[in-house]
């Protein structure tokens, strides 16, 4: 079963990620040779000290950068090399991104923070026509992560956890096939931390949701199906395997 | 689609974006209250200078004028007969005139341009009835003082007015005896020596003192003033023959030349002494048509007062009758005149008209000139006025572009995680930067749009915020005596009112390029990571 797995196409796969960010005259190498491949359905933590080029990596992998060496590759196919308004695509319809410290729009609502990324997705006239559809898609992933009751709030007005899955909410409201999570407990207690993965393991298990996750807590990432670690810029060893 | 709902929100939700909307408001606000004072101002300037000068005038170079009138108005309607609609021959020369000062005694003599006119023909190419003091009423703020003397209907003649020559008599009676009173007193100081020399230090009586008989014989006529000369009985026997009937000359008598504001020692306001009335007589001092000019002194009746409201017409212009002023200047002969005044049927033609008229009469002997190459000087003069203002004007809006243009960076470099969340979720970078260039346009349209609600408001009762103005600085903010006008002439242009909106709706969007661009630049792993 496991050999089986490991044959079939992964959905997302990093090869070979090498890049370096410039401090004034100074060169800082981040990632040299990383990898990675995330297989429809699994739950993939990515563990390593700060500083260590973890965020880096699931950034390149979303396109939101670009690596100075290596490819990014979708289902088999090179997405690291596309156009703007292509990558731009990719990352409203395919990816799903949250973060470590909510990034809702605080001139929204709740509700209009969800539905952004459709907003993206249509103009004002496309929007208009399936306002109905939009609003419902949106209310439905509020529903999932617990939030009807808070619809109207601004996140000025929403506690830490609840902002997070405003977050996750929108992350996953245009039904993105990947989610990429960077230290998404980083900045919540632990009880409200543990809310949070427990609602990324069912989304997960319900509707074979491929996440990869960043963090640099052991525990948070011991509740993914694999965990890999990430020092001096490269994949160093695959933790454990989940029995198949 | 969350462009337009950003970019509404960051509306209703900046309020420091609203300093710099303040600033586009009053910028726009302010321009459109000078243009429309300023277009007043001219419309009115205009309309007064062109109704005093007529649509072309032909003058001859030389005081003594051209000769035949008749011949020379024919030829003019000859070559531009087609666009005329009225014409007038007129003698303009500058002279003087001498008067006397009723209170004081004093006698004064102003320069002034004397302009022999036939009325009627004159009202035929502008407005003359407007500016006779008989044919309107004397009002002061807003009340009526004195009626009109003269129905419009009635033509305008060098007859004088019932008032005029009631008071006419009764300054003729008075100088008559005075003068009568002054030779009697000479003839009866010393009866013996009838052929000495007479006694002038003898004291003269200035003013009708009265003995005790003569007031006791006081007798009343109605219509004019007691005076104790007239009701002397004494006096009365001895009343000379007074020719009271007005001088041939017959003059209109441009107000300002002979009046003078003096304060009301009860009221305090400011109000005009007339020196000379109709009825009184002044002297003109000009030179004759002859070649060399002789000077020449003409008696002349005030048939009526001329009130243009414009100051330097005022000041200096003395209407004549045209044949009197002819025979005085020994033009009578071959019938000569100095200009035609013409008025067009439509005022565009005057090009056309002007170098028909060029080519009929002999070059370098008259100019011909529409009133607004007369007045070249004044005109040009609040153009360039005009044009200077609104540049500044502009100037202090594009100021408050750069105004927007900070607050704009500040707000993007505020938004920059914000951003960088956009991009993550899919927006393009064109589409971050159109939120805030639609942001900058909403600014715009919000800042022009109560700029001219507030500009309007402004203008419509700009007379009740300049009495306002007035009474909270103790001092007149306009006053009328300095200005042309009674109230501030504002004229709203809609073509204006719409430029300057869309000029500083164009400010703002441009001012907003920048900051948009920088936004849309944004990386996104940057913008995520920025403190």
């Amino acid at each position: 079963m496991a050999e089986t797995l490991k044959m079939t196409t992964p959905l997302i796969s990093a090869e070979a990620i090498t890049k370096s960010y410039f401090k004034g005259e100074h060169k800082i190498p981040v990632l040299q040779g990383a990898g990675l491949k995330a297989h429809r359905g699994e739950f993939i933590s990515v563990i390593g000290q700060s500083g260590s080029g973890k965020s880096t990596l699931l950034h390149v992998m979303g396109l939101l950068d670009s690596p100075d060496v290596g490819e990014v590759l979708l289902d088999g196919n090179r997405i690291d090399n596309l156009n703007q308004k292509a990558r731009d695509q990719l990352r409203n319809h395919v990816f799903g991104f949250i973060f470590q410290f909510y990034h809702l729009l605080p001139e929204l609502s709740l509700l209009e923070n969800v539905m952004t990324p459709l907003m993206i997705r249509h103009s004002i006239l496309g929007y208009w026509k399936h306002r109905k559809e939009i609003r419902d898609s949106a209310m439905q992933i509020i529903q999932q992560v617990g939030l009807e009751h808070r619809i109207k709030h601004r996140p000025s007005e929403l506690s830490g956890g609840e902002m997070q899955r405003g977050a996750i909410a929108r992350a996953l409201v245009g039904r993105p096939e990947i989610l990429l999570a960077d230290e998404p407990t980083g900045n919540l207690d632990a009880s409200t931390g543990s809310g949070i993965m427990d609602l990324l393991k069912s989304l997960n298990e319900n509707q074979q949701l491929t996440i990869v996750m960043v963090t640099h807590d052991e525990s948070i990432a011991a509740q993914a199906h694999r965990t890999v670690r990430l020092a001096h810029g490269r994949i160093q060893t695959v933790a454990r395997e989940d029995a198949a | 689609m969350y462009k337009l709902l950003l970019c509404v929100r960051y509306l209703r939700t900046k309020y420091i974006a609203l300093a710099s909307i303040i600033s586009v408001m009053l910028g726009v606000a302010t321009m459109i209250v000078v243009n429309s004072v300023m277009a007043g101002f001219t419309t009115e300037m205009r309309d007064r200078l062109h109704n005093f000068l007529s649509d072309i005038v032909i003058e001859s170079r030389s005081m003594s004028g051209v000769e035949d009138a008749n011949r020379q108005m024919a030829t003019v309607t000859e070559v531009a007969g087609q666009y005329i609609q009225a014409m007038t021959p007129t003698i303009e020369i500058p002279g003087m005139v001498t008067f006397t000062d009723p209170y004081s005694g004093e006698s004064y003599t102003s320069p002034v341009q004397i302009q022999g006119i036939d009325p009627e023909g004159k009202s035929k190419v502008g407005p003359l009835q407007d500016y006779l003091d008989s044919y309107n009423p004397i009002v002061e703020d807003g009340v009526v003082q004195r009626e009109a003397l003269r129905s419009r209907e009635e033509p305008i003649s060098w007859e004088l007015t019932e008032q005029a020559r009631e008071h006419r008599e009764l300054v003729k009676h008075r100088e008559a005896l005075f003068l009568r009173d002054l030779t009697t007193d000479i003839q009866t100081a010393t009866p013996e020596s009838k052929s000495a020399a007479p006694d002038f230090d003898a004291e003269q009586p200035e003013t009708s003192t009265a003995t005790s008989d003569e007031q006791q014989a006081k007798k009343t006529t109605p219509g004019i003033i007691e005076d104790d000369f007239m009701t002397d009985p004494q006096v009365a026997a001895n009343e000379p023959e007074v020719r009271t009937g007005p001088l041939s000359a017959r003059i209109f008598l441009g107000e300002g030349l002979v009046s003078f504001q003096a304060q009301n020692p009860e009221t305090g306001k400011l109000q005009k002494i007339m020196m000379v009335e109709p009825g009184d007589d002044v002297i003109l001092s000009t030179v004759t048509a002859g070649r060399p000019p002789e000077p020449v002194r003409i008696s002349a009746t005030v048939v009526d007062s001329f009130r243009s409201g414009m100051n330097e017409y005022d000041t200096s212009i003395v209407l004549m009758n045209i044949n009197e002023l002819q025979k005085s200047r020994g033009m009578q002969i071959d019938n000569s005149i100095t200009s035609i005044h013409i008025k067009l049927k439509n005022y565009d033609d005057a090009p056309k008209a002007i170098a028909a008229l060029q080519r009929a009469f002999p070059p370098g002997q008259v100019t011909i000139r529409t009133w607004e190459e007369k007045q070249s000087l004044l005109l040009s003069a609040v153009e360039v006025e005009t044009a200077i203002l609104n540049v500044l004007l502009f100037l202090i809006i594009t100021v408050a572009g750069f105004g927007i243009l900070a607050i704009f960076y500040m707000i993007v470099v505020e938004k920059t995680r914000d951003i960088g969340i956009l991009k993550s979720l899919g927006a393009s970078s064109n589409g971050v930067m159109s939120i805030f260039l639609s942001y900058g346009l909403g600014l715009g349209i919000v800042g022009s749009t109560a700029g001219v609600v507030i500009g309007l408001l402004f203008v419509r009762y700009i007379n009740q915020i300049e009495d306002g103005l007035s009474w909270l600085t103790g001092r007149k903010v306009f006053d009328e005596k300095i200005y042309y006008f009674f109230e501030i002439p504002t004229s709203v242009s809609p073509f204006m009112v719409a430029a300057v909106a869309m000029g500083a709706i164009s400010i703002a969007v441009l001012a907003s390029i920048l900051p948009a661009r920088r936004a849309a630049r944004l990386h996104p792993v940057r913008a995520l990571r920025f403190e």
